[in-house]
């Protein structure tokens, strides 16, 4: 298997596109610590990917808590050694209109999506450094790329994804570390399910392949770029949409 | 540990860089003489880190630039 006895942190690994890429990741291989935002949400990753026969498990983090991300590496450590492959997924939507958009909408987004990747990615890199080896992949959105009336915030965040990753690729690429973002479109998650049925339908008309994305046609994408297969791609928005946009 | 400090500095700077420990002088930079880029040195000073048991907050990491100035910080707070 592709990845066989890779260490692998996935952020948001509770369900939706995280889940999905956590138990691919850990289906080729990978030794997979999931995480949710509560104990109990640890708990259930722990229980699903035993039930799948999976190597790995969940591990509660607030991924805007320092000491959080501080005590969950030490943990990851410990156990099964340093990561070597970080999938950045969690993410939040707090969707207003900016007239309309208070200051807690604005940064709880920033904070989950955004800074919680420099966060994460500064405190995987320095086993990545040793080892020589790495893989980042960070989550990122169409909507980072078109924008979206009512979400200033959010695709403020996952364009920045974008950038950071660009930039994150050239400093370390020479130590064999590659960082790449992954765009979905519209995918069939909990996060699209609020949407209303009309806004739904207009949509299918505008995407090529006329229907939503599947998450684990995301955790493929993913796969991909922490396999050998993936290994010259760096720097990267891969986007994952079904044509709705082509750039 | 029957090695001095500084040899000891010197060991991990030549292994860290790629230079002979010859070549590694006191009052050598890293950068300027012994062909280190910003991120080598960020990865010495991890290296340090580990040699001497020891977290080097960012702000004094920047400091240090020379073979000298990593044996001056070990030797003022290891000491």
């Amino acid at each position: 298997m592709s990845l066989e006895g890779k260490v692998a942190l996935v952020t948001g690994a509770s369900r939706g596109i995280g889940a999905a890429i956590a138990d691919t990741l850990a289906a080729s291989g990978a030794i997979v610590v999931g995480t949710a935002t509560s104990a109990s949400g640890a708990d259930a990753i722990s229980a699903r990917m035993q039930e799948k026969g999976l190597k790995g498990e969940g591990m509660a983090l607030n991924v805007t808590d320092a000491e959080s991300v501080a005590g969950v590496l030490a943990a990851i450590q410990e156990k099964y050694g340093a990561v070597q492959i970080l999938v950045n997924n969690a993410g939040i939507t707090k969707d207003n209109l900016l007239m309309r958009m208070s200051e807690d909408e604005w940064f709880d987004v920033i904070n989950t999506n955004l800074s919680a990747i420099y966060r994460l990615s500064k405190a995987c890199l320095r086993g990545m450094m040793k080892a020589r080896w790495g893989r980042i992949v960070n989550i990122s959105s169409i909507v980072g790329q078109m924008g979206n009336a009512g979400q200033t915030n959010y695709s403020a965040t996952k364009a920045g994804v974008m950038g950071f990753s660009r930039s994150l690729a050239k400093e370390v690429g020479s130590r064999n570390i590659t960082v790449n973002s992954v765009a979905p479109g519209f995918i069939d998650t909990d996060m699209t399910k609020v949407l209303p049925e009309e806004q739904k339908k207009a949509m299918f008309d505008n995407i090529p392949l006329g229907r939503f994305g599947q998450p684990e046609e995301i955790a493929g994408v993913v796969k991909f770029l922490c396999s050998a297969d993936g290994g010259y791609v760096t720097g990267e928005t891969i986007h994952v949409n079904g044509g709705l946009y082509m750039c | 540990m029957s090695s001095s400090i500084e040899e000891r500095v010197k060991k991990i700077v030549a292994e860290q860089l790629g230079v002979k420990e010859e070549e590694v002088k006191n009052e050598a930079s890293f950068v300027e003489d012994l062909g280190a880029d910003s991120l080598d040195t960020v990865e010495l000073v991890m290296a340090l880190e580990e040699e001497f048991e020891t977290e080097i907050p960012d702000e004094e990491a920047e400091k240090i630039t020379t073979v000298q100035l990593a044996i001056n910080y070990i030797n003022e707070n290891l000491a």
